[in-house]
């Protein structure tokens, strides 16, 4: 690990002002994607700005009747919260399929958005990696992809963002709330995270410096449901080889509010537009989330090892769907 | 820019202050300063659970992949501050009784991590497995949730059906 300063400021503005004249310096929520990134040589801040202790350690209902989030909640406090529990179970049931118990009692919120999209190659600084060091190429496309991107992949990069509360985020239209030097600025959930194209070394849309001060949720829809599923090679703490997460609403058996995240598949939680587009207003039945998913699933260009994903996903999100529909007030099963 | 901070936090009750290199982890911290040797590296990337500690009562954590310089007044406990005086933990109890190890390496990570999670099912977390039409408060501690909240620390003996048994005994 290459040796680095290290400043823990008591407010916000310090913060940014200290990190905006650090070119390469980071933020440190509960570093357990940094720090084992430095570990490996993959990371190699020459500053780093704690902001795990700062102010924004709070879950608080909006004036609107949302949530409102402080970005250095940890991961296992968010997960067990009660307002969390019965209005957003798609959240909930999201942060505790992920990583550990261990890993949840560090991880803040911010830190969570902001993990690295990540592949073994972009880990293991003996291989080339166009996200590492961009130009030098990416082995994943011939290599070892099995677990790798099916959707929005560019010649570049197959890389994947491994966050299960980002894609439950990504289905419940959350805004995240960035503070900086230049004031501060909403991002929705969904525009925060970037496909990789031809810069793949960005996974964001932040600047240099933007700080996450907190993600701030809509209120639930009235009888609307939601869940999360994750499949994985072993029951527990492992990445996802696919997951979904779910808002389902449904009036007199028919679609009134539909939204769908899939995990796994793209280096950003990828939110099913189309499906949903294609769902609105139609019966709540199987058929029309299977039509509906395989229409937003024909943009999958799996490589040669993980095209089992793109049929594993399909399954998964109808049966949750159907589920949800079933669950619905005046749903039909 | 010499890459230093002091640092002072409670090691099972012992007040600890140092002047550190910042790179230090709070495993490395309590293995190669403060000779408290309980939690072991196996992984050292917070995959294996073998350097798991409770900081401020029983949030378990990864020693491995925290900073120490991080943890300025942080209350830590590890495997040798559970027991009372001779009296051993009950947890720690169970692992003999149930003969919950082999070799013994993941074993302090596993008590701690026990410890935690016995705490966590009675404060009423729910877990992944737990179904979601639970009603509030302590959670049943079956193999299942004991499976689920312990995944986090690995045993490559294999001793998990007896780990399990051990940690369901007390939890119950």
């Amino acid at each position: 690990m290459k040796t680095f300063q290290y400043e823990r400021p008591a407010d916000a503005d310090t913060a940014v002002a200290l990190l905006a004249d650090a070119p390469t310096g980071a933020y440190l929520g509960g570093g357990t994607n940094l720090v084992d990134l430095m570990k490996l040589g993959v990371a190699a801040p020459d500053l780093l700005v704690d902001v795990s202790r700062l102010p924004f350690d709070a879950v608080e209902e909006t004036g609107t009747g949302g949530l409102r989030i402080g970005a250095a909640v940890r991961n296992s406090t968010l997960a067990v919260h009660p307002l969390v529990r019965e209005r957003y179970p798609v959240l909930s049931q999201a942060l505790l399929s992920g990583a550990s118990t261990q890993l949840r009692n560090a991880a803040t919120v911010g830190g969570n958005l902001l993990q690295r999209t990540r592949c073994p190659y972009f880990q293991d600084v003996g291989k080339p990696c166009n996200k590492r060091r961009p130009g030098t190429g990416c082995p994943a496309r011939e290599g070892a992809h099995r677990d790798l991107a099916v959707l929005g992949a560019s010649e570049h990069c197959v890389a994947t963002n491994p966050s299960d509360m980002a894609v439950a985020l990504a289905a419940l239209d959350a805004i995240v709330d960035v503070a900086s030097g230049h004031g501060p600025r909403r991002v929705p959930l969904t525009d925060l995270h970037r496909l990789p194209g031809d810069a793949p070394d960005r996974d964001t849309t932040l600047r240099h410096g933007e700080l996450i001060t907190a993600v701030e949720l809509p209120p639930p829809m009235p009888g609307a449901r939601s869940a999360y599923r994750k499949a994985r090679d072993r029951a527990s703490y492992a990445f996802a080889l696919a997951s979904v997460g779910a808002v389902l609403q449904v009036r007199e058996g028919l679609v009134h509010h539909v939204r769908v995240a899939f995990g796994a598949l793209a280096a950003k939680p990828w939110r099913a537009r189309t499906a949903e587009e294609a769902l609105l207003g139609e019966p709540a039945t199987t058929a029309s989330f299977d039509d509906a998913v395989r229409h937003e699933l024909a943009a999958a260009r799996p490589l040669r090892d993980n095209g089992y994903k793109v049929p594993l996903a399909r399954r998964m999100a109808v049966s949750m769907l159907t589920e949800l529909a079933a669950a619905s007030a005046g749903g039909t099963p | 820019m010499d890459g230093t901070s002091e640092v002072g936090l409670r090691i099972n009750g012992k007040p600890f202050s140092r002047v550190i290199d910042n790179r230090t982890t709070l495993l490395d911290l309590l293995r190669e300063q403060a000779g408290v040797t309980g939690p072991k590296k196996g992984c050292d990337h917070g995959q294996c659970g073998a350097c798991t500690v409770l900081l401020d009562g029983d949030r378990r954590v990864n020693a491995c992949l925290l900073l120490a310089v991080s943890l300025d007044g942080a209350d830590v406990t590890t495997v040798e501050g559970l027991a009372d005086g001779d009296r051993l933990h009950p947890v720690q109890q169970a692992f003999v009784d149930h003969d919950g190890f082999q070799c013994g390496f993941c074993t302090p990570g596993q008590i701690c991590s026990a410890v935690a999670a016995i705490a966590e099912a009675r404060a009423g977390w729910p877990s992944v497995v737990t179904p979601p039409d639970t009603p509030p408060g302590p959670v049943e501690p079956t193999a299942a949730e004991i499976r689920e909240r312990m995944s986090g620390n690995l045993c490559r003996c294999g001793a998990y059906v007896n780990i399990v048994a051990a940690v369901r005994e007390v939890a119950r």
